[in-house]
């Protein structure tokens, strides 16, 4: 890969990736004793095909490189998947994996854009997310630069009315250099979206608020990559892609069980979830 | 004792006039500087950078969470942005945001809240900050300013912005005295001493500055020389003043347009304890909420006057 060029896998090369991410999070999850592996397990396609798939633009040798597009993960609870990605990606050794959410270590249980390269934003309180990538967003029109801000949202973070003060902003102002991204899996602490708060229809929302809102499942990686490209190619406003996914995907048992949001596997479960994945 | 002011000042512009004017001014040489709205832009004054630099003015509507955190993204790419609106509004309905998004990644943020203090009057006590210092200093990285009149708040505006790092800076709506000569010394962290003597030191900082030196006026006529100290600077608060003052005149009188019991009173207690524990007495908005009202009247009724300054350093003496 040349410096700055997006990495460009085919679509069998990503899905190998995404089965590695998915290992990787399950096991880091899993050492660590805490964490969201099944919010991180739902947004593995849309993080594979940003990083590996030719979306993004990014250097690890220089993460503040000015013509970078950007990823900001305002779920910030899915650590884990910014984190195996970031360091798949080359912005530091998969070897820290194995220190995360433990003291010292810049992995912490939610990301901390001071401490670890390639993080653009601390978060952690949901809602704030989108704002930030707005920022960014503003910045490029001012420089006259063609970055592009992507930011990943939960399903549950829709109920933050922060996140539609940035959808009229962005609207208002035809950022079309922002894409949001909803990892719509269905599921929050407590219960089914649905069953905590009903916000549906959720794509007629974002049409509404006048975002390009596009509805692909979440774990069909050409349908990802299509949908991401599309995104960062619409003029005159922002893009919104509602990507319908699994709370869990791959591990059956944390599919059907919302109570494992914010669970790592015990080692039991994580030798079950790994056969499951095919890795053993 | 009744206080007749006999001192006399000249009134100067209100301390958002001066912010307004002076971040216009900021413009013209700072190109990194963008200015973030929370469509108050004609009450906080940013109106006047907003016409000269339009294409650096976001307006966001009235959406101050969504405006800190667009004050964040720009600071991370490097802009340097500066975010107003009325300063409850902002501190309150933005803190989530200030805290997380801009205070814990330690952004270059500028925040700065307007019509702070129950002197806005008629406005009344939904649009009144008093509570805006506490939560600034609840947020560990940000530097904390306020400043007393027009001169000086130029002068703090230019500090702010050569600074690196969050700050919030606490502006008020009313035409304030003119307590500094034009250009005055200001240095974000050291107190600045208008008036010296070695009986009793009054500390105060925003519109309680020219009431701390009418207080020092009146105490004269009874032979008691008052040291007053503007404290512009709440965080990083200047400690060796305040310990200087607690030694050499033993006594100490805070006051602040600002509930009394977390502001900048808490804060020089604090050192004073720790340093050089003296005598101390506090001049701010008691355990309560003020009400609509002429400004003047309101800080009668609540207590923020020279006469009350001068009680409570009564109480001491």
């Amino acid at each position: 890969m040349t410096v700055g060029e997006p990495m460009k896998m085919s679509i069998a090369e990503l899905e190998e990736q995404a089965r590695v991410l998915r290992r990787d999070i399950i096991t880091c999850t899993t050492i660590a004793g805490s964490g969201h592996p099944s919010s991180s397990l739902s947004g593995v396609e849309i993080m594979a095909a940003l990083y590996f798939g030719g979306v993004m633009r990014y250097d690890p040798a220089e993460p503040h490189w000015a013509k970078r597009d950007r990823l900001i993960m305002s779920k910030g609870h899915a650590s884990p998947l910014l984190y195996v990605v970031l360091a798949h990606a080359g912005y530091f050794s998969t070897d820290l994996l194995e220190t995360l959410r433990q003291i010292g270590s810049p992995l912490e249980g939610h990301p901390n854009m001071s401490r670890l390269p390639g993080v653009e934003a601390s978060t952690g309180s949901l809602g704030q997310g989108l704002s930030i990538g707005l920022g960014h967003a503003f910045a490029a029109r001012i420089e006259n630069a063609d970055n592009h801000v992507f930011v990943i949202l939960g399903d549950g973070e829709q109920d933050e009315g922060q996140i539609w003060e940035a959808a009229m902003t962005a609207a208002h102002y035809k950022l079309d250099n922002v894409t949001a991204i909803v990892d719509h899996n269905k599921a929050q602490q407590t219960g089914w979206v649905r069953d905590v708060l009903d916000y549906s229809p959720l794509a007629e929302k974002w049409q509404a608020f006048q975002w390009d809102t596009q509805e692909i499942d979440g774990h069909d990686m050409e349908a990802v990559l299509d949908a991401l490209q599309r995104a960062k190619a619409t003029q005159g406003r922002p893009s919104c892609i509602i990507a319908h996914t699994v709370k869990g995907k791959g591990v059956s048992f944390v599919e059907a069980d919302y109570s494992y949001h914010g669970k790592a596997l015990t080692k039991e479960e994580e030798q079950r979830a790994l056969e499951e994945l095919g890795w053993q | 004792m009744a206080v007749k002011p006999d001192i006399e000042f000249k009134m100067g512009k209100a301390t958002r006039d001066a912010f307004g004017a002076a971040l216009r001014e900021a413009g013209k040489t700072n190109a990194d500087i963008v200015v973030v709205d929370g469509d108050v832009n004609n009450s906080t004054r940013t109106e006047w950078f907003a016409q000269e630099f339009p294409e650096r003015f976001i307006n966001v509507g009235i959406a101050e969470s969504n405006l800190v955190g667009i004050g964040a993204g720009l600071a991370a790419c490097g802009k340097l942005p500066v975010i107003a609106s009325f300063a409850c509004f902002i501190m309150c309905n933005g803190y989530d945001q200030l805290r997380m998004s801009v205070a814990f990644p330690n952004l270059n943020v500028k925040v700065v809240g307007s019509h702070a203090g129950i002197s806005i009057g008629e406005d009344g006590p939904s649009q009144m900050a008093i509570e805006d210092v506490a939560l600034a200093l609840g947020l560990p990285t940000f530097t904390v300013i306020v400043p007393a009149d027009e001169p000086s708040t130029l002068k703090a505006v230019s500090a702010m912005l050569d600074s690196v790092g969050p700050a919030y800076m606490r502006v008020g709506r009313p035409d304030v005295p003119v307590v500094y000569g034009d250009d005055p010394d200001f240095t974000l962290g050291k107190a600045n001493e208008l008036r010296s003597g070695n009986d009793i030191t009054l500390i105060a900082n925003g519109i309680m500055v020219s009431a701390a030196l009418e207080a020092a006026h009146a105490l004269a006529k009874a032979g008691v020389e008052a040291r007053v100290l503007d404290m512009h600077t709440a965080r990083p608060l200047d400690v060796e003043a305040v310990t200087r003052a607690a030694r050499e005149t033993g006594k100490i009188v805070v006051a602040e347009e600002h509930l009394v019991q977390c502001g900048l009173g808490s804060v020089v207690a604090m050192a004073a304890a720790e340093h050089a524990p003296c005598a101390m007495a506090f001049v701010g908005v008691e355990n309560t909420y003020a009400e609509s009202g002429d400004p003047d009247a309101l800080l009668e009724k609540y207590g923020l006057t020279a006469q009350h300054i001068v009680a409570k350093a009564q109480s001491l003496l």
